[in-house]
């Protein structure tokens, strides 16, 4: 019932139950086996530290976000040219071009960002 | 036996980061929570033998829209007493919009029906002897060609819209104008100081000055005498 394919990813399942294995075992072990004292005082800023002068979420130039946008498009543009790339002997021209074509359209939408200067920073 | 574990391992986690995303405080553990519930669904992909969709959710999903997410999370500076204020006055809206949703959804459930053929479906989906990816490659580049290109359009409108709505010139830009830059070579000046002497004009050549006189000499023989 199950795919065949699911064999060669039993390593990745032992090293997951490793890997959570030994994670429990060193939280839960410096839980039981280790004197607990909680008090404030050890949670407190001191020395070299200071409490913090204002909240970590502030607002930051929209920019990056278009960069994260950017990003994304190409990944997933790559993302299509994997299966193109494995299966280029069997697909013919017809799949040569119409990949071609893919590519053509981004590349127009790319030199559309490189000219209004959406890759320059300052 | 080993695969039917873990489905349900996965899938139980995958529902309880799901939970965890609607119901964590701060918004930047959602999108913790989040990553989490996206891993593993890439695991549930594999057990249902999508390989390859399951590596793209990785890459595509855990690698840049949650990137994306936590840059909105972050830009949207919320402001969590301000948020707590209004509701008790959207409430009942919420309420009205939620349960009509909830009654499609019952709906839809209640008319789900499997395909005949889907068992069979799922446990063939690709032809022997071939591997994930090269089976979408076989028939997504030719078969289905035209949503291929259609997919390339919204990519390119995506890659526009973007742009167009977060790209604005700010005044202190200094951006790279190549046929200005070309266009100004005259303003240098070529010079061949004597030798000791430098050319004596503050160390910077300055622009020559316009051709007033009908026969400018070369730079040189000034620096040198004045």
């Amino acid at each position: 019932m199950t795919q065949p394919l699911l064999a060669q990813y039993f390593p990745i399942l032992v090293f997951l139950g490793i890997a959570g294995g030994i994670a429990l075992a060193m939280v839960g072990g410096s839980i039981l086996l280790a004197r607990q004292k909680p008090d404030a005082e050890k949670l407190s800023a001191y020395e070299c530290g200071f409490a913090p002068f204002d909240d970590t979420r502030r607002r930051f130039d929209v920019r990056f976000y278009l960069v994260a946008i950017l990003f994304i498009i190409f990944d997933l543009e790559v993302a299509f040219l994997f299966p193109w790339a494995v299966t280029l002997g069997d697909i013919g021209w017809l799949g040569f071009f119409s990949m071609m074509g893919f590519l053509f359209v981004l590349t127009v939408g790319f030199i559309y960002e490189w000219r209004k200067g959406a890759l320059d920073w300052e | 036996m080993i695969a039917g574990l873990a489905f349900y391992f996965f899938a139980f986690i995958l529902i309880a980061a799901a939970v965890m995303v609607v119901t964590a405080r701060n918004p930047v553990h959602s999108v913790i929570w989040l990553i989490a519930a996206f891993f593993n669904a890439a695991a549930l992909f594999l057990i249902a033998g999508a390989e390859f969709l399951a590596m793209i959710l990785v890459i595509v999903y855990v690698g840049a829209v949650a990137v994306l997410f936590l840059f909105v999370v972050m830009m949207l500076d919320v402001d969590f007493a301000q948020l707590r204020e209004g509701v008790q006055r959207y409430a009942p809206i919420g309420a009205v919009v939620g349960g009509i949703l909830f009654l499609e959804l019952l709906l839809v459930l209640s008319v789900w029906r499997f395909a005949p053929d889907a068992a069979a479906l799922r446990m063939a989906p690709m032809p022997e002897g071939v591997t994930n990816t090269e089976a979408i490659g076989r028939i997504l580049y030719t078969d289905h060609i035209y949503l291929f290109q259609i997919s390339g359009l919204i990519l390119l409108v995506a890659m526009i819209g973007a742009i167009v709505l977060t790209l604005r010139d700010r005044p202190g830009t200094k951006r790279q104008d190549v046929g200005a830059q070309i266009a100004r070579s005259s303003a240098v000046a070529m010079a061949r100081p004597e030798l000791g002497e430098g050319i004596r004009r503050e160390d910077i050549l300055r622009p020559l000055p316009p051709p007033a006189k009908e026969a400018p000499k070369p730079v040189t023989h000034e620096g040198g005498h004045h």
